[in-house]
């Protein structure tokens, strides 16, 4: 499964995605004082694009292959 | 209700249960059924970067800064998505390489050197040990704040206790004594701990469950859910700001390098190469920790905000209770001291769950990089001594683990009180993210060296310690104060944390910036000063040349054909058996020779048994004192031009490829070239052969012509009148005769060609030569009245030739001249003479002479001099190159001089002597055994 | 009327011959040894047919050949082409100047004759 290079190049890709989510200036835009079901927008920005890294990471190195 | 002694009965139980676990997968490992090899494991045990500072520290920092605490969670994340191709590397070349170590893997990387993996021993020791400061604070705080339950009362300061009823120092004594049963129980080759791996993972489920409790507890416990915390919070000014981040480019920066910083320290922290590498058992498992390691971070943080948040909102902002130990004084605050218990124990979870493995790795460090190469320098181990070693290396690893905690614990006295718990742990990130050039360098770019890897370790540690830990100590007062606001010496510039005026960064990214552009701006520069030298560049194919994602194919072994002795095998087994004790020795040499498919006695000291015992060895004492023991023993021969040659490394290899390529391209064009020259001058041959058969056959056809003419009209008319019958009769014969005269001439020159014709080389007279050949023609002249005058410096010297060739050249060129003067007033006169170096011969006539654009071509076949004349000229047109042909043979010349006025031609020859020419010997030689070897056939 | 055939030919042995010849058979025979001298004959002789050596001193076969096609006066007259090369390219060339014949040699005299005879009805 790991000689699989396509796989490689989806976590690079996941790699830089969360490089771009976690950094300015997409974090930026969350940076307000307003909230979400309670939970200031940052936060819950934050928490749920980390969520879907690891579940990117998870769905790309778990998947049976065929 | 909590007394100390409780809680101190607890912590030994909770030890117990830790110890008990150890044993266990011990003893499952000793049964071939090792309990860690599952990646759930690993991923938990990967958590062994969760410490004290995550379980106490982020809650105080999220206190202080909302969410600052996130990035040190967030690089891990990062790091795993693209650890599929830098830590899956790492394991690989580990593994292939029997690696200890961070310090083992970069000496080892960079041609097994003592100096390299001492100096990153040395920055890992003092790198870390602000870090081990912070757990021995934690749990001694956390002991003390729960030992005095039910009064929340913060510790004070440090400095004030005495130093024997400082808790801190027993917690550093126990953890040394624990974390000694733990790791150095006994000695394994390849540095794994199958039973501390187990238990950290225990202590990872025990830690997040704790918090997760404690969470769960201050969400639904004291408030009606996190939603509740978050609206509370934002009705408090001083709270409110916690829920965004500070807006400024500063403020993102300082993120960014936080996130970078723990994307290093993840891998390169002495514990987490320990846990992540070392103790690795399969690469495989690497795919499940990918994600749930991460998961594990993400779970840990979810209750971070809102149990800070929550313990300011219940003591109040200004209350004096340490937001760090908001963990554990929120249940007892609210008399909840079971809930505070298992607090305390996630605490201790976090903290014992670091200090084995981080003191276990450094004492491996110190031990196999630090003082082995010591000891084995100044010789302190004859090698003919035969004692087990084995234990004087677990003595080493135990008092390096005693050393280690109590500079812990004295760097604690010193500095821990100036700074947070998160503020100190970042100062050994910092210190630990110097090794990512020389390690990540080193693991893609081959030309890396040692020097470099020296030279940009040295920088960068020395930036960190200038930076950011000789400020810890100033801040803590064991400096003079104006080292900081003043700069060394009063340097303005020189501020170690506004270093060149740098300001605006905190002191971390301010650290982080200086430090790795000066280490690798110095790895990179002494790195390209030279070559990288053989060892290196064989160091360095092993490490980078290892595919992150194929199996490990079989090592490129060095190709050393040299045999060895089976003595030395002997010797090897000896020293090896000192390090790992003599029966595992034994049974390590006995399954290797077996894997060669040979007995042990029959092994020798070959280039694949040296890397066997160097990698076995590198187990015990790490690569490069395993370099040194093994060398003693086989007396390795430097590095020779073969095996230099064998372990090219691959950018080597392309560049010969490529020029390879481009020299056989070339080759090719050249070839390409010749062959079509090749080509040109065949077809060139080919048609001056046509030619010359096409001369040849109409030379023939002429003579032919006519005696067929003549023949057919006698034939046709039998009553021919006898006049016209004889002259047709004697046309046919002399038209016969030149037939026959031209065929002979061309077999003649066909012969001359190739080479085949017979010489007979001996020493001839050549004046009487010339006098014979004016004999045998004067009859000739005579009809012709040509006069004939002979003018000779007699005696002419002897030369080398075949006497009847030359005959021939002088008949031929006499007739020649006898053809073309005017009968009854032709001249012809022969002179000959000799030289200090040759003879030389002219024949001189009166005739018409031969136009000077002709003098070279008469000479070629067929090219009689006829085409001037109206009169076609009797002879062959072969006469002259036959001629030339043979005096060329006996090294002479056969040229026609410039026509002066009013003369006709004017041939002339020479001949080299003998006595000054050795080429004729040699050609008179060559001659006859031509002439034998025609003979023969 | 008797028809007047010149030979051209650099080679006494064979002019004789085909002089000998061809009188024989009752021509008119002129002779030329090379191709200057052949184009002067052709002009002061007039003849029916020539007989015409290629390789010639001072103007071959073809030189002699393609002179005289380029005269139309001298449209009628036949030309025999005599050569020792008998490569096809050779015969094509000889024919492409304008000759009515090429014989190689050696030839037949026979044929020769009936050759010229038939060029000459």
């Amino acid at each position: 499964m790991y000689r699989n290079r396509l796989n490689a190049q989806r976590l690079a890709a996941v790699f830089l995605v969360g490089c771009l989510l976690f950094n300015y200036p997409l974090l930026a835009l969350f940076n307000k004082a307003t909230s979400v079901l309670g939970v200031p927008l940052l936060y819950a920005y934050i928490f749920i694009a980390w969520l879907g890294i690891i579940g990117l990471i998870a769905l790309i190195v778990e998947r049976r292959l065929d | 209700m909590l007394s100390g002694w409780t809680v101190i009965l607890v912590s030994f139980a909770y030890l117990g249960i830790l110890f008990a676990i150890a044993w266990w997968a011990d003893r499952r490992a000793d049964q071939h059924r090792s309990l860690i090899d599952n990646s759930t494991i690993y991923a938990l045990s990967l958590a062994v970067y969760c410490t004290t500072w995550t379980f106490y520290g982020s809650v105080g920092r999220a206190a202080a800064t909302g969410i600052g605490f996130l990035p040190i969670y967030l690089g891990p994340t990062l790091m795993m998505a693209l650890g599929w191709f830098i830590i899956a590397k790492i394991i690989r070349v580990a593994k292939a390489n029997r690696i200890t170590s961070i310090a083992d893997f970069v000496a080892s990387r960079y041609g097994k050197s003592h100096l390299l993996g001492g100096l990153v021993t040395v920055i890992a020791v003092v790198g870390v040990i602000p870090y081990i400061a912070l757990q021995l604070k934690a749990v001694s705080n956390s002991f003390t704040i729960l030992a005095a339950a039910p009064e929340i009362v913060m510790p004070v300061h440090v400095g004030a206790v005495p130093l024997l009823h400082d808790s801190a120092l027993y917690v550093a004594m126990i953890m040394a004594a624990f974390t000694i049963l733990f790791g150095t129980r006994h000695l394994d080759a390849t540095e794994r701990h199958e039973g501390m791996v187990a238990a950290i993972a225990f202590e990872s489920v025990v830690k997040l469950l704790s918090f997760v409790a404690v969470g769960l507890f201050v969400a639904y416990g004291l408030f009606d859910g996190i939603g509740d915390i978050f609206a509370k919070a934002a009705e408090v000014p001083q709270l409110d700001r916690l829920m965004t981040s500070r807006d400024t480019a500063a403020g993102y920066g300082s993120w960014a390098a936080l996130t970078f910083l723990s994307m290093l320290s993840v891998l390169l922290l002495p514990r987490q190469f320990q846990i992540a590498v070392v103790e690795n058992v399969n690469v495989a498992h690497l795919k499940r920790a990918a994600w749930l390691f991460p998961l594990y971070l993400f779970c840990i943080n979810l209750f971070v905000l809102p149990i800070a948040l929550g313990g300011l909102l219940y003591f109040g902002p200004n209350s004096g209770v340490d937001a760090d130990t908001f963990v554990l004084t929120l249940p007892m605050a609210h008399h909840n001291n079971a809930l505070a218990l298992l607090a305390y124990i996630g605490g201790l979870s976090a903290a014992t769950g670091m200090v084995i493995v981080e003191t276990i790795a450094l004492s491996t460090m110190i031990c196999n990089d630090l003082i082995m190469p010591l000891l084995l320098r100044r010789g302190w181990f004859g090698l003919h001594e035969r004692s087990d070693l084995s234990g004087l290396l677990l003595e080493i690893r135990r008092w390096a683990i005693v050393v280690i905690l109590m500079l812990g614990y004295a760097y604690f006295r010193l500095a821990g009180e100036a700074y947070a718990l998160v503020s100190i742990g970042l100062i050994s990130f910092a210190a630990v993210a110097q090794f990512a050039p020389v390690l990540i360098g080193g693991l893609y770019w081959k030309g890396a060296t040692r020097s470099g890897a020296l030279a940009g370790l040295m920088a960068g540690f020395s930036v960190w310690l200038y930076t950011l830990l000789l400020p810890s100590f100033a801040k803590s007062g064991w400096l003079p104060a104006d080292f900081m606001s003043a700069g060394l010496f009063g340097i303005e510039l020189l501020r170690p944390q506004q270093l060149f005026g740098l300001t605006g960064l905190d002191e971390i990214s301010h650290c982080l910036l200086w430090s790795l552009l000066a280490n690798c701006g110095a790895f990179g520069f002494f790195s390209l000063l030279r070559a990288p030298d053989a060892r290196e560049v064989r160091q360095a194919s092993l490490f980078v040349d290892v595919s992150g994602w194929e199996q490990a194919g079989p090592l490129p072994g060095r190709l050393m054909t040299s045999g060895g002795t089976t003595l030395q095998v002997t010797e090897l087994l000896a020293v090896t058996g000192r390090f790992l004790g003599q029966a595992k020795a034994q049974e390590a040499f006995e399954r290797y020779a077996r894997s060669r498919g040979l007995p042990l006695e029959q092994l020798t000291a070959d280039a694949d048994t040296v890397n066997f015992v160097e990698r076995e060895l590198a187990g015990a004492i790490g690569s490069a004192s395993a370099r040194v023991m093994v060398a003693s023993v086989v007396d390795e021969e430097p590095l020779g031009l073969d095996e230099v040659m064998n372990i090219l490394d691959e950018a080597s290899q392309v560049r010969a490829y490529s020029r390879e390529l481009e020299q056989k391209s070339q080759e090719l064009t050249r070839a390409t070239a010749e062959l079509r020259e090749a080509n040109a001058q065949l077809r060139e041959l080919d048609r001056l052969k046509d030619d010359f058969i096409s001369t040849v056959t109409h030379e023939l056809r002429t003579p032919l012509t006519s005696i067929r003419a003549f023949s057919e009209m006698l034939q046709d008319d039998p009553r021919m009148d006898l006049a016209d019958r004889t002259r047709f009769l004697s046309i046919i014969v002399s038209e016969t005769e030149r037939l026959t005269r031209l065929i002979n001439q061309i077999l003649d020159l066909a012969k001359l060609e190739s080479g085949r014709a017979d010489w007979t080389t001996v020493e001839v007279d050549l004046g009487q030569v010339i006098h014979e050949a004016c004999e045998s023609l004067s009859q000739l002249y005579k009809e012709k009245g040509v006069a004939l005058t002979l003018e000779m410096a007699e005696p002419l010297p002897q030369v080398m030739a075949d006497r009847d060739r030359l005959m021939q050249v002088m008949i031929n060129l006499l007739s020649n001249a006898v053809k073309f003067v005017p009968q009854t007033v032709g001249q012809v006169k022969v002179g000959a003479g000799a030289t200090a170096s040759d003879v030389r011969v002219a024949v001189v006539d009166n005739g018409p002479g031969i136009r000077t654009e002709d003098r070279e071509t008469i000479f070629e076949k067929f090219r009689q001099g006829g085409d001037v004349l109206t009169d076609k000229p009797q002879g062959t047109g072969l006469g002259l190159p036959i001629s030339r042909q043979i005096i060329e043979y006996f090294g002479g010349r056969l040229w026609l001089e410039a026509p002066v006025a009013g003369g006709g031609a004017h041939f002339v020859f020479t001949l080299p002597l003998p006595t000054s020419d050795n080429a004729i010997k040699r050609k008179a030689g060559g001659a006859h055994d031509k002439e034998n070897t025609d003979r023969g056939r | 009327m008797t028809k007047k055939i010149l030979i051209v030919d650099d080679e006494p042995n064979i002019v004789l011959s085909l002089e000998f010849m061809l009188k024989k058979e009752g021509f008119d025979v002129a002779v030329a040894g090379d191709g200057d001298a052949a184009l002067e004959k052709i002009a002061a002789f007039a003849p029916d047919l020539v007989l015409l050596d290629v390789m010639m001193p001072k103007k071959s076969g073809y030189e002699v050949c393609q002179t005289v096609r380029a005269d139309p006066a001298q449209g009628a007259l036949k030309i025999v082409m005599l050569s020792a090369k008998g490569r096809e390219t050779e015969v094509a060339k000889g024919l492409a100047m304008g000759a009515d014949a090429y014989v190689t040699k050696p030839f037949s005299t026979k044929e020769l004759v009936a050759q010229v005879k038939a060029l000459l009805a």
